[in-house]
């Protein structure tokens, strides 16, 4: 039998692309590899690495024996900034921490000063947050989603998510005046209402996403490559995982349901059906189905809070912590002092300390918040998914290829504008 | 959460497993605390964990600048079974900024007290690796500590180079 003839054989379909590495003989080589190990740097300057994320890799030949990240190329004293703000303008400082998630720090932040303050949230402004913040995740997860694919070599899944981003961007700005970091979110309420028409391109955009997300699903989930790439890569069990404090869609591809919407419901999210997909394994194949399913399920909660959308205010008609109306302005002397004195000094919060935990689309997205009574915050502390999930970086890689690794890190699914803030 | 009497419980049970070890129970806006003694720190978190509190979600510093003692640490931990959130508080002072890593038996304390050593200047004693985070190596100073100021130091340019002398010091 020829050369040629074995490695047909070997080729065989049935065999994943792991099995085929490990039956290349290599003892002919004269320095076998387990002889050195070589470390070398990463980053912080890497299109794989999703922003300046530097890792010292620690290889025998191509398997990644150990790993350490450094990180902090981007901070930027965010929470320092935001103790020198009042709360209502801290609001735009702390939206620009996880530069794919705005939405979902501002609410975590307002969430955390309205706690304080024991003030109410109107139930239009909570549907309103929770479609915009279900359009952040669909927006965030679809920037995943591509850049992801992008590193498994599938060029034209980015073109594909990002033109579905753009149509969210789109209506981020209808509603809200920006595309991103749109300081929409106010303590107590939205900064306006939607406008007129926007309900309906909300809509157009839900009646065709879930179609666009089967797509990636029949492009990605049965191609051999992709199968074959990222199938019993990485897998982590969920007990390791928790151990790291990773919370979201790597813990819930691992089998454990733990969603923060279902389990300690806020903004209405009670009021909502929908589902938690979980995953098996907890392999890269289940990060990523478990993030496609999840899609889905942000477009049935748009759905459902479009069609139960209350009439009533937008932002709570307590004058002390809200603008009064413009018109207000030019007929009552009582709007005017509360209209200074917000813009002036802003409004002061109680003593106190809270901790306001949501479910960003990384994991738990937690504001620490300590006030001294004060205009100003006394302490912003996020607790930012991505920077604790990076913990569970090391295990999960320890012993793959350096091709798997990249994709396992895309998998992580690192914003480093949070991890380093 | 555990409610008011609940907490005062656990408060008491932690009291008889160790008399000097709970200084306070804090009840606020539904959210439940404990301050503990810097030392009882370990032994508090394990108890909990016993009871049913296995994940430790956050590690929060705080600067109480100007009271004494002046640094807090913050472990939020959190009951997935019952859905019930409690955070165990420690204070430490300026002249003996000591706290008992716990990142030996929970591991997700890791990247985050290492973030809180080098905001605030709190040394975990028994950390495996406890070095900045974010800042620069050889940074100097805490720079989340409220004394320390803002916006102090002059972002380096080719054109005010000359302006700042031996900025490489």
């Amino acid at each position: 039998m020829s050369d040629l003839d074995t490695r047909d054989e070997r080729l065989t379909p049935a065999l994943g692309y792991r099995e085929m590495e490990e039956s290349v003989e290599l003892s002919h080589i004269a320095h076998p590899e387990s002889e050195e190990l070589m470390t070398i740097n990463f980053g912080p300057h890497h299109p794989a690495t999703h922003g300046v994320l530097r890792l010292l890799a620690t290889l025998e030949g191509e398997t990644v024996r150990d790993i350490k990240p450094i990180i902090g190329y981007v901070h930027t004293g965010i929470e320092k900034t935001a103790e020198d703000k009042a709360y209502w303008k801290a609001i735009p400082v702390v939206e620009r921490m996880d530069y794919l998630a705005y939405y979902f720090n501002a609410m975590s932040f307002c969430g955390a000063v309205e706690t304080i303050l024991d003030l109410d949230v109107p139930p239009r402004a909570q549907y309103l947050r929770v479609i915009h913040m279900e359009l952040n995740r669909l927006m965030s997860h679809l920037v995943w989603l591509g850049t992801t694919s992008l590193d498994l070599g599938a060029i034209s899944m980015f073109w594909y998510c990002f033109r579905d981003r753009e149509q969210i961007l789109d209506l981020f700005e209808m509603s809200s005046g920006q595309r991103m970091h749109t300081r929409y979110f106010q303590v107590g309420g939205v900064f306006e209402d939607i406008p007129v028409g926007w309900e309906q391109k909300v809509r157009d955009f839900t009646s065709i996403m879930p179609s666009r997300v089967d797509q990636f699903m029949a492009l990605l989930m049965k191609n051999e490559i992709v199968l074959q790439r990222l199938r019993d890569v990485a897998p982590l069990d969920a007990q390791t995982l928790l151990d790291h404090g990773v919370t979201g869609p790597l813990l819930r591809a691992a089998g454990h349901p733990w969603d923060l919407r279902k389990a300690q419901p806020y903004s209405s999210y009670e009021h909502f059906e929908f589902k938690i997909p979980v995953g098996t394994t907890g392999d890269n194949w289940d990060r990523m189905v478990v993030r496609m399913l999840e899609m889905k399920e942000s477009v049935r909660i748009i759905d459902q809070a479009l069609d139960g959308l209350p009439e009533g205010p937008y932002i709570t008609e307590n004058r002390k912590y809200a603008l009064p109306p413009r018109h207000e302005l030019a007929t009552s002397m009582e709007a005017l002092i509360h209209h200074f004195k917000l813009v002036t000094e802003g409004f002061r919060v109680p003593p106190g300390e809270v901790y306001y935990p949501i479910e960003s689309p990384r994991g738990e997205m937690g504001i620490f918040l300590r006030s001294d009574g004060s205009s100003k915050p006394a302490r912003v502390h996020m607790r930012d998914p991505s920077f604790v999930n990076l913990q569970a970086f090391r295990p999960m890689v320890r012993g793959l290829y350096i091709a798997d690794f990249i994709a396992t890190l895309a998998m992580l699914d690192p914003v480093l504008g949070g991890i380093d803030r | 959460m555990p409610d008011a009497t609940g907490l005062e419980l656990l408060a008491q049970e932690l009291r008889d497993a160790d008399a000097g070890s709970v200084l306070d129970a804090i009840y606020f806006r539904e959210q439940a605390a404990l301050l503990v003694a810097p030392g009882a720190v370990p032994a508090t978190l394990e108890h909990l964990r016993a009871t049913g509190y296995r994940f430790l979600s956050s590690v929060h510093g705080v600067d109480y600048f100007p009271e004494e003692p002046r640094f807090g640490v913050h472990y939020e931990l959190l009951d997935m079974h019952e859905v019930d959130r409690i955070t165990v508080r420690t204070r430490v002072p300026l002249a003996d900024p000591h706290v008992p890593s716990v990142t030996p038996a929970w591991p997700s304390a890791d990247h985050q007290e290492r973030e809180v050593f080098d905001m605030f200047g709190v040394i975990f004693d028994g950390h495996p690796d406890m070095r900045r985070i974010l800042m620069p190596e050889d940074y100097e100073g805490h720079p989340q500590r409220r004394d320390f100021p803002m916006g102090g130091e002059p972002v380096l340019f080719t054109h005010n180079e000359p302006t700042t002398p031996e900025w490489w010091k």
